[in-house]
């Protein structure tokens, strides 16, 4: 595709990175576009769980159920995989292949342990009663921090499979541009989380 | 072929900005939880903090100021977050009527 | 033996219901004992596989769309003519209330998510890249995999009728109506779990035509000189990628109340079967005005094109449609007025809903003022094109009658809103891709369709159109209500109705005397040997009939609004050649290689939409899981492109007579 779009406008400027180069930056692009569409859809989920928050039929409420200690490691561990995955974009800019490959794994860990903490948490709630069916408030929590939690799944997936690609084939331009979208993904998930925690469980503890 | 790699020796950005994204969530948790604020007021406050780990997430990580030709992507996540707000700020204003009702 | 075979038939696939599903079993198995054979008779599979089934040509792709539009237009046809013979006189017993149910259900999400939808998708398509001077989409393959989605969501959507049963709580699906408790059976599944099939490739091709409009066009086009019809699409493509991920949600929460026992939407355990209507409006209103501003964009081509004159207004037009993308999101509680969400929040939108009359009506007097003093030339594709403008208008001014809150609580849900929003979705989105498809039908097969069958075509389906529907604004005055399945004989409702359901014959004679056409034009073409058949103004007429497969030998360079006409008519200047294509800027092309792949995580999806109608997680998630596999594997995909190399340009170019 790289000539017809090369034939098509102006070649990508020379001062951008590696990863805009060929059609890297109509992918780039289309993936910040895609972005925004995921913020129309996280924020359907937020409006949702807003409107039924009150809604617990009887059942626990979000300040009976939440833990502090719980979701503020969650909170911490992301944060600092976007970091650690930030850093990963930042050695593949320096072309150090093997510098991707360890904040890359790092980034992975801490996505894993995240999840596995999400995992036991739901699963406490659902021990205890407080399942998807319980009350509406419930539905709506699990509907959301859920979503959010499949992302980082899928999420841990797409990193791992852009790794064996950057390993096999080095950084070259279209390797560079995967590993920056999934970095971008990976971040954006980061920023849905600052609300979850912030929407969901701080608010949740004081209303 | 290459953009060229960069020279900087150290991540100062990506170290900031992990600073502060921690601080900003301490931050949070501090005002929650050992300040004696009103919930309207902690609510706020906490929102305000939110929008700024967003930034450092945009600005810092995610590269969000390199383009090529206009700036089409942010203009894109404005509108995004505009239509987030409708959304949002309208179920809520919409169904606020029920507690009216029942 | 038999009599467990039986059992299965009653269970599955609704043998007890009557000769009318045995009928249609036979008809379908027949239908696709037909296709294969024939396929096979004449030894096509390869064909089909390599030229349509795996291709990644926006051009072929475009004509796929069509040709399922026109099948799911021929099936929500035949539902509107059932509903018409159901209603045709008072108290008549053809269907009973749970089959008329069902079937307005099916009328309205086929016309809307498998008619209007991909008949757009496709006119976009094709016109698209040739208007802006680009050799294909942003990503081809993508845009291939939107298509498939669409086409097994459509089939999954329409397999309900014969297995398990259709969904029967109207295309808006209200809950508590579709909740678990108040509609068992797997019908609302399929509208939900197809639905979301199909939305998940709307939003790729919303992505897909954004960043092929903003990134890939020929060197000059600057935003302001592009063809109307393309800033058509990419406000189009921005209301989609804004609400469609709300759809995706609205059905998955609705689905999760079904399958997985959520409460969201029941009525009890602190549900709010209200919120559905506010979600669901959410992205059902900025959907009226996706099937809509395409259909804007066509008129304005072809209004332009035949009058002879330049668009009146280019910047008032490009204007309002970004304004009206924008407001068509703050209108969505006109839908719900009379829930009760009080009175600021229906002033509110009482108002914004108001608004959006201006912008439109700009653009109307926008085609107005392009034909005053024009050269007029009556063509099939204008004469939809004239019809449109008073016919909308009287959608239009309804609208905005319904937009007053107070009033609405006496039209709301009666068939004054039927047909509110028939005149606006025949007169301004069916009209404008049936003018569309006569306008680039020469641009995708190289032969201009018969114009005097499609006069016929359109003076049939246009007066039997006003003949259907204007009696119903009447009949809705009269108090008659929507989806009321049969009404008593001494209301006077009698002879109106008769009316319509005369008129809905008509339209389907317009229907079957279009498609007439279209056979008759393939079977006696008459070539269009120029690529230019209407004068046009637009790239996609400088390039041959049918387009190359690389579209463009030498992408051209624009100067301004109407690039075409401005290289045919040139000011001061020599005349540049415009048809002839220099053979010194000829060089090897670059282009997507097929794929099968997107056919196959298509299959899939639908394999797993299937799994999860009837809860059967056995096959539902191992579909799922092929899925994600697929997707992984295209991303180890590296080589996916191939040249055409300079001789075969040249020699495909000699042939169209361009050199
Ligand atoms: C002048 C612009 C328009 C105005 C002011 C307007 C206003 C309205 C209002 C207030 C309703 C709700 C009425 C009720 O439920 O009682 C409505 C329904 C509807 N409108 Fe429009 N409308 C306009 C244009 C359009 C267009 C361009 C389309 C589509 C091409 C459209 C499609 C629909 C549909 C499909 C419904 C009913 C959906 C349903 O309940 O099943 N409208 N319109
Ligand atoms: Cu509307």
């Amino acid at each position: 595709m790289s000539v017809h779009m090369e034939s098509l406008h102006e070649p990508t400027t020379s001062s951008l990175p590696l990863e805009y180069q060929e059609d890297g930056n109509l992918k780039i692009f289309g993936f910040w576009v895609f972005l925004a569409a995921e913020v129309v859809l996280f924020s359907t989920l937020f409006a949702t769980y807003l409107v039924f928050h009150g809604n617990v039929a009887g059942g626990p409420t979000s300040q009976q159920l939440f833990d502090i200690r719980g979701f503020t490691i969650e909170t911490f561990l992301l944060l600092t995989s976007s970091f650690t995955m930030g850093l990963g974009t930042y050695e593949m800019r320096r072309q150090n292949t093997k510098g991707v490959v360890v904040w890359v794994l790092i980034t992975v860990l801490l996505g894993l342990g995240f999840l596995g903490m999400e995992i036991s948490e739901f699963s406490h709630y659902v021990s205890i009663g407080a399942n998807i069916s319980r009350s509406a408030f419930l539905s709506a929590f699990f509907v959301l921090v859920g979503t959010h939690g499949s992302h980082v799944t899928l999420g841990i997936f797409w990193i791992l499979s852009i790794l064996v690609q950057v390993m096999r084939k080095g950084i070259t331009p279209k390797t560079a541009r995967k590993l920056f979208v999934v970095g971008l993904y990976w971040h954006f998930l980061d920023v849905v989380w600052v609300f979850i925690f912030t929407v969901v469980y701080l608010t949740g503890k004081v209303m | 072929m290459s953009g060229q790699p960069s020279h900087e020796g150290f991540p100062w950005k990506h170290v900031i900005g992990f600073v502060l994204s921690i601080l900003l969530t301490v931050m949070a948790l501090w005002l929650v939880f050992s300040m004696q604020l009103p919930v309207s007021t902690e609510i706020v406050s906490i929102l305000v903090l939110a929008v700024f780990q967003v930034l450092i997430q945009l600005l810092l990580f995610m590269h969000l100021t390199e383009r090529d030709g206009p700036a089409y992507h942010v203009i894109s996540l404005i509108f995004g977050a505009f239509i987030a707000f409708t959304i949002v700020g309208g179920s809520i204003w919409i169904m606020a009527f029920r507690s009216m009702v029942s | 033996m038999l009599h467990s075979l039986l059992q299965l038939g009653d269970k599955y696939f609704m043998w007890n219901e009557g000769p009318m599903i045995w009928t249609s079993d036979v008809l379908i198995v027949l239908t696709s004992l037909g296709i294969i054979g024939v396929l096979t008779y004449l030894k096509r599979w390869n064909w089909l596989w390599k030229e349509w089934l795996t291709t990644v040509d926006h051009k072929k792709i475009g004509i796929m769309y069509i040709i399922a539009a026109f099948a799911m237009f021929f099936r929500g046809g035949m539902d509107g003519l059932i509903i018409r013979a159901q209603l045709a006189v008072p108290n008549n017993q053809f269907l009973n209330a749970e089959h008329y149910d069902q079937v307005f259900t099916t009328h309205g999400t086929i016309m809307i998510l498998f008619m209007a939808m991909p008949f757009i998708i496709g006119l976009m398509n094709i016109a698209v890249p040739l208007q802006i001077g680009a050799r294909d989409v942003a990503f081809p393959y993508l845009n291939a995999l939107s298509f498939w989605l669409f086409f097994f969501a459509a089939l999954l959507f329409n397999i309900s009728f014969v297995i398990g049963g259709s969904p029967d709580a109207g295309w808006t699906s209200y809950a508590p109506l579709a909740g678990p408790f108040y509609d068992t059976g797997v019908g609302e599944n399929y509208y939900l779990i197809s639905l979301q099939i199909t939305g998940i490739g709307t939003i790729a091709t919303g992505i897909n035509f954004l960043v092929t409009i903003l990134k890939m066009r020929a060197p000059g086009m600057t935003l302001m000189k592009m063809p109307m019809f393309t800033w058509s699409i990419l406000v189009t493509s921005i209301i989609i990628i804004f609400a469609f991920p709300v759809l995706t949600v609205t059905l998955a929460l609705l689905m999760f109340d079904r399958l997985f026992g959520a409460q969201f939407f029941s009525v009890t355990h602190g549900g709010l079967p209200m919120m559905w209507a506010n979600l669901f409006w959410i992205w059902g209103h900025p959907e009226v005005y996706i099937v809509i501003l395409p259909a804007f964009g066509v008129f304005s081509e072809v209004v332009s094109t035949f009058s002879h004159k330049r668009l009146f207004g280019y910047k008032a037009m490009v204007v309002s449609m970004v304004a009206i993308a924008i407001l068509s999101f703050t209108t969505w509680v006109h839908h719900f007025f009379t829930m009760g969400a009080g009175a600021s929040v229906n002033s509110f939108f009482s108002f914004s809903t108001m608004l959006i009359a201006v912008p439109t009506g700009v653009k109307m007097f926008n085609w107005l003022f392009t034909m005053y003093k024009g050269r007029i030339q009556f063509t099939t594709s204008m004469l939809w094109a004239l019809a449109f403008i008073p016919n909308f208008l009287i959608g239009g001014l309804t609208g905005v009658m319904l937009a007053v809150a107070p009033a609405d609580y006496q039209y709301h849900n009666s068939y004054f809103l039927v047909a509110h929003f028939h005149y606006v979705l025949i007169a301004g989105t069916v009209f404008g891709v049936f003018s569309g498809l006569y306008y680039w039908w020469p641009k995708m097969f190289g032969h201009i369709l018969n114009e005097k069958i499609g006069k016929w075509a359109f003076w049939i389906f246009m007066i039997s159109f006003n003949m259907t529907f204007m009696p119903m604004y009447f009949l809705g005055l009269m108090g008659m209500t929507r989806r009321m399945y049969t009404y008593p004989a001494g209301l006077g409702w009698g002879p109106l109705n008769m009316i319509e359901t005369i008129g809905a014959l008509g339209m389907g004679l317009g229907f079957v005397v279009m498609v007439y056409d279209i056979v008759y034009s393939i079977r006696h073409p008459e070539k269009d040997l120029t690529g230019d058949p209407w004068d046009g103004r637009t790239l996609e007429w400088s390039i041959p009939s049918p387009a190359p497969e690389y579209n463009f030998a030498v992408i051209p360079e624009v100067k301004g609004i109407d690039a075409y006409w401005m290289m045919k008519h040139p000011k001061g200047q020599e005349p540049e050649p415009t048809k002839a294509v220099d053979k010194s800027k000829i060089r090897p092309i670059h282009m997507p290689n097929n794929s099968y792949r997107p056919f196959i995580i298509s299959v899939a999806f639908f394999v797993a939409g299937f799994g999860f109608i009837w809860q059967w997680y056995w096959l539902g998630i191992p579909g799922l899981i092929v899925v994600v596999i697929g997707l992984f594997l295209r991303s180890f995909e590296y080589d996916d492109e191939h040249f055409i190399s300079t001789e075969e340009i040249v020699q495909t170019e000699t042939a169209a007579g361009r050199l």
